[in-house]
């Protein structure tokens, strides 16, 4: 009797082992693929399943690249221009990593733009000679702790009080515009371009800065070390253990993948920009203090409990409560992060613009952001995405912006152009999350 | 809790072990005279119900007869209004789902609580990860959770990594009971779990089910389906309208009287 059972229950077993088509579509290859052959086969298979990953950002971009290049004429991709490009899509990116974290529980924020103007307006009027006349650093965290409030109070409304984050955060998006016309007063305006005052001096490097062109490729030698070090101990010490792990080629191509975009920031940030006369050349401080913040985010997100619970919640909110998750907490934290991802934003912007007036288009700023967070890949429905994809969504918002302002396109044109590709990046996410959902019902 | 057992075997031979060598102890978990209400609703009327450890219990009944009632009064999401819970013999007061895990009670519910976009480790370990220096140990949770599947032998899963949603609704229901029987549980309480499968998914968690009680676990399967409950249950028991009209070892009915039952709340043997 028992064998008989044991029989039918292998047979069952059996039956179940060829996966369907959908299943395999749905499982990111690199966990499933034993050589990086067979990674790339299965990875053609999710691109034509409709679970196209990274691809179609990638692929937006270099059309984006091609086709400003042709229209400029060659100067889209000149040296100069691309680092213009870089900065200017720094602050895309980071808003855009602010709206992950909330768009990971499903929720929105709209009030992030206003957040970046008003960060950006307390930092610069605290560094106000005569004034405040604060330390920079403590203008910063200023700036950054009432940005990381002001997100903590939409996220406990949404979370304690059970009020859609729509309507909270465009509230909140009023409020904070009405925050910034009152802190920049009648003057509207607040500069930090002060050669002189170290605090001011000190905001305005942090983008118009560069790092001393040899002191970039150290630095990037460094963190490539940093990179394979840390990434072929942890892909190969998996595999060791019998874990499941990348194949070693991906892994190889993966560093491959680090070093060379390096080298081509490195290289791209170190050609002479200036004139024969004054040198101007060297990577932006900002591009290795956006790193850092990805990073930290990345850990948080990937690697903690919190970031965990962040993703749970997403995915299914029932399942998380039941697995004593605290809900209310973690939404709270995500709002707060959000807001103070929002802030560090601001600052950016401050840096860039030498100053801040209450010119600001906040509202245009976190479509932006969204925009940026969604072409890059994360969905708006929650529990799936990732904080670096902001980087390539940022990317090529600033591309579509920088491309269209060096034509001479208007802005009304600018604006027509970010809202078409931000319509394609929700298609792909909406279709790509049928697909999902069609496959798994007929799988059950 | 705070130091799961990677496999059901340790809780397995300690269960096993108690129900085999002294007979007459007391079965694992018993409900003496559980009455409940709803406002005007009695949902349970004075039931009494044995779960023995190393045994299958079908809990049958027709819709609104009150068996999510009774597995939520167990799970401590419910308080009964009169009666007792007994474990191991001993009564306990079970006032939330925290009590009951900590008893080693664990509930699959229909839903399975699964979040679809997290792997299976992930949802194996979800509210009870295992850190370390404030960072998530991936590691020692994969080795864990690999290891529990195997011991449940499951066996068909590619990849402990996919994420739930590429998984077959039996596998899906694999995971759940996985997840619920990782933590040292002693008895697992399953509602529907074959409600949504087809033929050979439902072989296959009937199989799981089989092989948590060879590891000595007690179970409870809700179901509807009377052919699963033959197969898999050593003992049956019958709710009808919030009363518990029969309860005895599986050989003691047949199809038709517990379809009678379910629907009179008696039958003519
Ligand atoms: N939370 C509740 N509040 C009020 N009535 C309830 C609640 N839960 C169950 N009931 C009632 O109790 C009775 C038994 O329900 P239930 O246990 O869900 O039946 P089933 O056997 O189909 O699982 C039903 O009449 C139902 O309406
Ligand atoms: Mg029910």
């Amino acid at each position: 009797m028992a064998k008989v059972e044991d029989e039918l229950g292998r047979t069952a077993l059996d039956e179940e082992v060829e996966p369907t088509a959908a299943a395999e579509i749905a499982a990111p290859p690199e966990i499933l693929a034993e050589s990086l052959g067979e990674y790339i086969r299965a990875w053609g298979r999710r691109v034509a399943g409709g679970e196209s990953g990274a691809l179609p950002v990638v692929l937006a971009l270099v059309i984006i690249a091609v086709a400003f290049e042709i229209w400029t004429q060659g100067l889209f991709l000149s040296p100069q221009n691309l680092v213009n490009l870089f900065i200017e899509s720094m602050v895309f990116m980071t808003l855009g990593m602010a709206e992950i974290f909330v768009l990971l529980l499903g929720e929105i924020d709209l009030s992030a733009g206003y957040v970046l103007a008003v960060a950006a307006g307390i930092a610069g009027l605290l560094v106000q000679k005569p004034g405040p006349n604060w330390p920079w650093w403590l203008a910063i965290i200023t700036a950054l702790v009432c940005s990381g409030v002001t997100g903590a109070v939409w996220g406990l409304l949404v979370s304690k009080l059970h009020l859609p984050s729509f309507v909270v955060t465009l509230a909140g998006l009023l409020i904070m515009w009405g925050v910034m016309l009152v802190i920049l007063g009648n003057a509207g305006v607040v500069s930090i371009s002060s050669h002189i005052l170290v605090n001011q001096h000190v905001l305005y490097q942090i983008v118009n800065g560069n790092i001393p062109p040899v002191a970039g490729w150290v630095g990037l030698a460094v963190l490539s070390l940093l990179f394979a070090g840390i990434t072929i101990s942890r892909d190969f010490g998996r595999r060791r253990k019998g874990l499941v792990a990348p194949p070693p080629g991906l892994t190889i191509l993966k560093i491959a993948f680090f070093v060379a975009a390096g080298i081509a920031v490195v290289a791209v940030c170190n050609v002479n920009r200036g004139s024969s006369l004054v040198v101007l050349a060297g990577v932006p401080w900002v591009v290795p203090i956006v790193l850092v913040v990805l990073l930290l985010w990345v850990v948080l997100l990937q690697r903690t409990k919190f970031g965990r619970y962040v993703y749970a919640i997403g995915g299914n909110p029932d399942a998380a409560r039941r697995a004593g998750v605290s809900l209310a907490a973690v939404r709270t934290w995500a709002f707060a992060l959000a807001g103070v991802t929002a802030g560090f934003s601001g600052i950016l912007y401050l840096s860039w613009q030498g100053g801040t007036s209450t010119n600001v288009n906040g509202g245009q700023y976190v479509l932006y952001g969204v925009a940026a967070a969604v072409i890059g890949g994360t969905s708006l429905f929650g529990g799936r995405g990732k904080i670096a994809q902001a980087v390539l969504g940022g990317l090529v918002i600033g591309a579509i912006y920088n491309g269209l302002y060096l034509q001479g396109v208007q802005v009304q044109w600018q604006l027509i152009a970010t809202g078409l590709v931000l319509v394609g990046a929700v298609l792909v996410d909406t279709l790509s999350r049928r697909g999902t959902l069609s496959g798994s019902a007929t799988r059950i | 809790m705070m130091s799961p057992v990677p496999g059901p075997e340790s809780p397995a031979t300690g269960a096993a072990a108690a129900s085999s060598l002294s007979p007459a102890a007391p079965p694992l978990l018993q409900l003496r005279g559980v009455d409940k209400h709803f406002g005007a609703v009695q949902a349970l009327y004075h039931v009494d119900l044995d779960l023995p450890a190393a045994q299958v219990t079908a809990l049958c009944g027709d819709n609104g007869a009150g068996k999510s009632v009774l597995t939520r009064c167990i799970a401590g999401i419910h308080q009964p209004d009169h009666g007792e819970i007994l474990w191991n013999g001993k009564p306990v007061h079970i006032r939330g789902p925290r009590d009951a895990a900590d008893l080693g009670i664990e509930v699959v519910y229909q839903d399975l609580a699964l979040a679809d976009n997290l792997d299976i480790v992930q949802n194996m370990f979800l509210g009870r990860e295992r850190v370390h220096r404030g960072l998530l140990n991936e590691d020692s949770m994969e080795r864990a959770a690999a290891e529990t599947l195997r011991n449940l032998k499951v066996t068909t899963v590619r990849s402990i990594r996919q994420p739930v949603a590429s998984l077959s609704g039996g596998q899906r229901q694999a995971v759940a009971v996985a997840k619920a029987v990782m933590w040292n549980s002693k008895l697992v309480l399953l509602d529907e779990p074959t409600a949504a499968l087809g033929v050979v998914q439902t072989r296959m968690v009937l199989e799981l089910v089989r092989t948590l009680r060879d590891h000595g676990l007690g179970v409870m399967v809700i179901s509807h389906n009377l052919n699963d409950v033959f197969q898999v249950a050593d003992r049956l028991a019958v709710l009808h309208l919030g009363r518990k009209v029969a309860e005895g070892p599986v050989a003691d009915f047949d199809l038709q009287s517990v379809v009678q039952y379910m629907t009179t709340g008696s039958a003519h043997r």
